[in-house]
């Protein structure tokens, strides 16, 4: 086996964005005719990887990448899609790049339309030659038939379930001449159960034929089931390369989550046995975020995390309660039950929230800081207002006296406030709508991704206010958050979210791989069989 | 198999609603007008004539993604200069056609390639752009027309200029010279125009049973009407009026057909599926290597240059130019005509593009008369045409905003 | 000298160069010997005539359905109200405040329904907008034909159906509020009454800004997932914005038509949206973004360029009706060049 060439090798690739470093030397090798699994959390590097790999212009614009890319042995430098593509590197996208419009087989052959001949197209020039659809549906025909799909090819995409769109999309690229090495990424995460499963076999058809497989995915047991080799990667670092044959899924998790927590000593104080939140049974219509009966008690006092990997559900949790995606269940927040679907309700019961989407929820870009802060108290509790008759008029000395105190308490750097804030900082940026959410006069603060997007100096103020906010005001913090590590130094408990269910909820000292195997989403009976 | 065909007549029907809502209106107001069939539908096949090439120009933004091209009224304005320039050389008869037509070329294309430039800096506000393109043009037009033509241009042409003065161009240019000159290169009763096409129609079937060895059952339907229709207009004494009244211009009609076929072969070729791409997601298609905005450009340049030679076509027939005005409408009928046809702001056909046209221009012929018979005023009825006019578009760029928020909201 | 450079940065370099632009056409004049009191005069009558339409852009704009293009609508609403007072024979300044009285309601009708239509096609108010004000403004040219207006001012007196295609205030309020305490500084008329009505209408508009229905309008427009967030129902601001933009316009056309003299109906009012749309982007707003003083300034230049333009552009060709053309130029250039920045700014 070893003795084979690998058909992709990429040797200690390293990339930085302005300083930043995401890839801190990758390597990977896929064989010919194998099915190879690249797994890492989120943020770990995987997509600046494959960015790479398929010459994206996001790469050549910052500034290019170093390491060594070798296809069949032959060292290159990819740096255009057309480099890629040449190469014979396909790939099949988790967004499906189909034009709905057209048919299955205009899909496939998109812009690698077979041409020919007509008296126009000898006096213009090429772009006039018919397109020859004889030869279009015979190709299409013959790369759906690779695929054991009995699809009709001039049968609009427009329709067809998403796992069919899938097939087509993977048609699409086993019909360009030449592909050795197809990459999948994340394949299996719009799919149901079965399409998955025939996703799998057809994976492992295409990898018969000599096709080698890069496969992308955050399901342990679907890289159980179909690969020969794993690459874990995390922290844009590699980690470890093995046979399938030589791990197990609790391995691998921990493998992916288990880095050095800086280990702060701060789960000394006693935790209220009083529930002030008690979430039963939400469901959350959140696109990609899917919340699917959620039940968890909140504790008087608590900083509670709420973690998981991406697209598990943990994000949709808060926004459902605040009344942002259609939701369904009971929430019941101090014996009062919050009506879902209605942020004025949320908010009324003094709800704080501070969301994900900074810039997109939780800004007003072009306005003061001053007037960022105070729009929800405004609105809701009338606050921040003078009564003149029967109008209700801004007043401006309190709005200022409240950003000035804001300003001061979490040090937010700015020129003063009345500065607009799209010119601040990420974390600066985020320090105001957490003071947003304090000026409300919140009982409970929900904060989703608090440091996604900051730089680490900040990302350490950020939490470090909220873990003050919780220990001097007694204010009851509920964190969600894709990064374990930082769950793990400021919560007092941490529930897991897998498949939009609460997998499980741990002490933050747990060690890292009961956090794995909840993330992975199997049970402790499962593993005991495998 | 009963129940099956009621459904699909169902889906016939509201898939092809606007157009039949339309017959129905139209059809109302052809029984109002009191006016006998014959002169009606001469008149709207003269309409159907010189109104067509706008029509049909519009597909090309449309199917590009771009929406209804308000502005090809730059195409007008471009043949208008050609119109000109034959005026002042005094070229009359087919030769100024042609030469005028040769004349619009570059100019089109320039303006078309202008216009491209904005819309291609205004994606996803098109309709809106090419707007204000139609009425900045038309102040440029009018102020190098009516202030700079004498003014810093000297040209020495009296008979175009404002008598006296010899600055700016008159309000209306006789165009007597090449008035009908394509028109009356033939001209036949519909009956034999008829027969002709079912000679055309003769001539397909053979051709594609040589080619492909099968019978097209099209061809010979087409041929069967055709002949029954012009044998039954010779021998029937209630279509004598019709025999009589209704001429129609061959040549005119034939460049139409010929036009309804380039575009049919065109989106067939490499570069209209690259246009029907684009048009259906700038982004994909610009991840599969095609360059979006060199297609755009290429479609907008098309739909003026078409709907340039449509004005020529269009002021051979009117006879006049009405130098200041003759161009301002041109986008907006033209886009309604589309539309109720059946198309909407990113799909349409040349069958709806033909229907549109017609259905337009016999509401267009009729609605006067029928709201004298039916209000008791014709001024109703032409400012219920205008309405109809300006509601069709408004109703189709709603509808198409809806759908797109719709969208939007639900992903 | 710090205040002063960013004062002028706030002002932005095209509206520099447009102030330049005035200032170059200014000494043209001048050196032309027109006569600048004649030309300040027009310049500050057209002033208060307009102001009232770019000011309706405001309430639009912040509440986030974008320049109102279908401003014409409102100005139908005007006309209505208008028309009402000249059969009720109303005169002089009350019947400038009782047509406004009576043209509101119907603003506030039309406002709501235009308002719940915008709300169905969010993201492309403004060719949906443009092109249901040509189709009302073609609807109600019927609707002039068959309204049962009685007054022999405003029928044809013989021959023709339905209502004149303009109506003159002469003998009812002509001019009723522009020469309201008028004076003459070295020759330039300062029509104070509209002036001060456009100034408490400013005003009243800024101090609308910071209520707090103005804040909730504000960030609604601004954010509307934000809005949503923090419990305001963007549609119902959006309406109200929509609203107050359409009673504007109303309001507007009757200030207008009393410094004109006329009232004009038919197909007048059809791109009457066109200018205060430029005015208010010539003054610095945006599809986004807009403030009272980009009102004021933006209509000021507006009216200044166009009047001051004309006599200037006549010495290419010195014949009437080049200022309908200057106006189309300018007014439509902007505008374009306004939408291909929003699409730059994204």
């Amino acid at each position: 086996m070893e003795n084979i060439k690998p058909v992709l090798e990429m040797i200690d690739i390293k990339k930085d964005y302005y300083g930043n470093q995401v890839l801190k030397g990758v390597s990977l090798k896929v064989f010919p005719g194998e099915i190879h699994a690249l797994v890492g959390e989120n943020g770990a590097g995987k997509s600046t990887l494959m960015n790479i790999l398929f010459g994206m212009p996001v790469i050549s614009r910052t500034g290019s990448y170093h390491g060594t890319i070798k296809i069949d042995g032959q060292e290159m430098k990819i740096e255009t899609p057309a480099d890629a593509l040449k190469a014979g590197i396909g790939m099949v996208h988790q967004e499906f790049m189909l034009i709905p419009g057209f048919t299955i087989e205009e899909n496939i052959k998109l812009n690698r339309e077979p041409l020919k001949d007509n008296v126009f197209s000898k006096i213009f020039g090429k772009s006039l030659k018919s397109l020859d659809y004889d030869k279009i549906t015979q190709d299409t025909q013959a790369a759906l038939d690779q695929l054991g799909m009995d699809m009709d090819p001039k049968r609009p995409v427009e329709g067809l379930p998403v796992g069919y769109m899938q097939f087509v999309e993977i048609a699409r690229e086993i019909d360009k001449t030449g592909v050795k090495l197809l990459v999948f990424d994340e394949p299996t995460a719009v799919l149901t159960e079965s399409e998955a499963e025939r996703l799998l076999l057809t994976m492992k058809a295409l990898s018969r034929k000599g096709i080698a497989i890069l496969f992308i995915t955050h399901r342990l047991e679907e890289v159980m089931a179909s690969s020969r080799h794993i690459t874990v990667i995390r922290d844009g670092q590699f980690v470890k390369y093995m046979p399938t044959s030589d791990t197990n899924v609790v391995e691998i998790a921990q493998l992916m989550v288990g880095r050095e927590v800086e280990v702060i000593e701060r789960h000394k104080k006693n935790l209220s046995e009083d529930t002030i939140m008690e979430i039963k049974d939400l469901h959350v219509d959140m696109p990609g975020e899917a919340v699917k009966g959620v039940d968890l008690n909140i504790k008087k006092g608590e900083i509670l995390g709420i973690g998981g990997l991406a697209g598990q559900g943990k994000i949709g949790i808060a926004n459902g309660i605040m009344g942002l995606y259609h939701s369904s269940g009971k929430v019941t927040f101090e014996q009062r039950e919050i009506k879902l679907n209605n942020p004025k309700d949320a908010i009324a019961a003094q709800i704080g929230f501070v969301s994900e989407d900074r810039r997109g929820v939780g800004l007003l870009l072009d306005e003061s800081i001053a007037l960022n802060m105070v729009v929800p108290s405004i609105q809701n509790q009338k606050r921040f207002v003078k009564k003149l008759g029967p109008i209700s008029l801004i007043d401006q000395k309190a709005v200022t006296e409240n950003a000035e105190r804001y300003i001061k308490d979490l040090d937010i750097r700015c020129t003063g406030p009345s500065q607009n804030v799209r010119r601040l900082s990420g974390g600066n940026q985020q320090k105001v709508c957490i003071a947003k959410a304090l000026t409300g006069r919140p009982k409970i603060i929900f904060v989703s991704e608090p440091t996604r997007g900051i730089d680490i100096g900040a990302k350490r103020l950020v939490l470090d206010t909220l873990v003050k906010l919780n220990e001097e005001y007694g204010l009851t913090v509920v964190i969600t958050s894709s990064e374990l590590a930082e769950l793990r130094s400021v919560c007092d408990r941490i529930a897991i979210v897998t498949e939009g269910k609460v997998a499980g909820i741990l002490p933050a000292g747990e060690s890292d791989a009961k956090f794995g195997l909840l993330m992975s989403g199997i049970t402790e009976t499962d593993s005991m069989e495998a | 198999m009963m129940k099956e065909n009621k459904i699909d007549i169902k889906k016939i029907i509201i898939a092809n609603i606007v157009p039949i809502v339309f017959l129905g209106i139209s059809a109302v107001g052809v029984a109002y007008s009191g006016v006998n069939g014959a002169i009606i539908m001469s008149d709207v096949i003269s309409r159907f004539a010189r109104n067509g090439f706008f029509v049909l120009s519009l597909l090309f933004p449309v199917l590009a993604g771009m929406g209804l091209n308000f502005g090809i009224v730059v195409g007008a304005m471009a043949a208008q200069i050609g119109i000109l320039i034959i005026s002042i050389f005094d070229i009359t008869g087919i030769a100024g056609i042609l030469v005028a037509m040769a004349i619009t070329l570059p100019f089109a294309i320039l303006f078309g390639w202008l216009s491209a430039l904005v819309s291609n800096s205004t994606k996803g506000q098109e309709m809106l752009s090419s707007m204000f393109v139609g009425y900045f043009a038309h102040g440029i037009y009018r102020f190098v027309f009516l202030f700079m033509l004498g003014g810093i241009i000297k040209i020495d042409a009296p008979e175009i200029m404002i008598p006296g003065t010899n600055v700016g161009v008159r309000n209306t240019i006789d165009l007597t010279g090449v008035k009908y000159s394509l028109d009356n290169l033939l001209k036949v009763d519909m009956f034999t125009f008829c027969f002709m096409l079912a000679g055309v129609a003769a001539v397909c079937a053979v051709y594609i049973y040589i080619k492909r060895k099968t019978v097209s059952k099209a061809a010979v339907a087409a041929l069967v009407v055709c002949a029954a229709l012009g044998v039954a207009g010779n021998i029937l004494p209630a279509l004598v009026m019709y025999k009589r009244v209704v001429k129609i211009p061959v040549v005119t009609y034939a460049l139409i057909g010929l036009l309804c076929l380039f575009i049919n072969f065109f989106f067939k070729t490499k570069l209209g599926q690259d246009m029907r791409a684009v048009g259906q997601n700038m982004e994909i298609a610009e991840v599969s290597g095609i360059n979006v905005n060199k297609t755009r450009t290429i479609a907008q340049v098309l739909s003026v240059v078409l709907a340039g030679w449509g004005q020529i076509i269009f002021l051979q027939n009117l006879g006049n130019l009405s130098t200041y005005s003759a161009h301002q409408n041109v986008g907006m009928f033209a886009s309604a005509a589309l539309l109720i046809g059946g198309a909407s702001v990113k799909k349409a056909t040349v069958a709806q593009a033909l229907l549109g046209t017609f259905l337009f221009h016999l509401l267009f012929n009729v609605s006067p008369m029928a709201g004298k018979n039916i209000f008791g005023s014709a001024v109703i009825g032409e400012y219920f045409r205008v309405f109809i006019a300006y509601g069709i578009i408004a109703l189709a760029i709603a509808l198409h905003a809806w759908k797109q928020a719709m969208g939007k909201k639900n992903s | 000298m710090e205040k002063v450079k960013e004062k002028i940065s706030e002002l932005g370099t095209s509206r520099l160069i447009v102030i330049l632009f005035l200032i170059v056409l200014l000494i043209i004049a001048t050196l032309q010997g027109q006569n600048m009191a004649t030309v300040s005069s027009d310049i500050i009558n057209r002033f208060g005539m307009n102001l009232f339409f770019s000011l309706a852009m405001v309430p639009a704009i912040i509440s986030g359905t974008g320049l109102n293009f279908g401003i014409t609508i409102g100005i139908l609403a005007g006309i209505l109200g208008g028309l009402i007072s000249i059969e009720m024979g109303l005169t002089g300044l009350f019947g400038v405040f009782a047509a406004c009285l009576m043209a509101v309601p119907f603003a506030l009708v039309v406002g709501f329904f235009y308002g719940k239509l915008l709300n169905a096609v969010k993201g492309n108010e403004m060719v949906v907008g443009t092109y249901v004000g040509y189709s009302i403004v073609s609807l109600m040219c019927i609707g002039w034909l068959i309204l049962p207006f009685k007054s022999e001012n405003m029928i044809w007196s013989i021959g023709g159906e339905g209502l004149r295609t303009t109506i003159t205030l002469d003998g009812y309020y002509d001019r009723a509020l522009s020469d309201l305490a008028s004076f003459e500084v070295l020759g330039v008329t300062i029509t104070t009454g509209i002036l001060v009505v456009c100034a408490i209408a400013c005003f009243l508009m800024f101090v609308f800004t910071k209520t707090r229905l103005g804040i909730s309008m504000k960030s609604a427009g601004s954010n509307p997932i934000y809005a949503q967030a923090v419990g305001i129902n963007v549609d119902r601001m959006r309406i109200i914005g929509t609203m107050i933009s359409m009673v504007l316009g109303a309001v507007g056309i009757i200030m207008y038509a009393q410094a004109y003299g006329f009232y004009q109906l038919y197909n007048a009012p059809l791109t009457m949206s066109t200018a205060p749309v430029a005015a208010v982007l010539l003054g610095g707003a945006s599809t986004k973004k807009i403030k009272i003083g980009h009102v004021i300034l933006g209509t000021f230049l507006f009216q200044a360029i166009i009047t001051v333009s004309v006599p200037v552009a006549a010495i290419l060709a010195p014949d009437g009706g080049l200022s309908d053309v200057v106006r189309t130029i300018v007014s439509n250039g902007i505008i374009l060049y306004a939408l291909a920045q929003a699409r730059g700014n994204k």
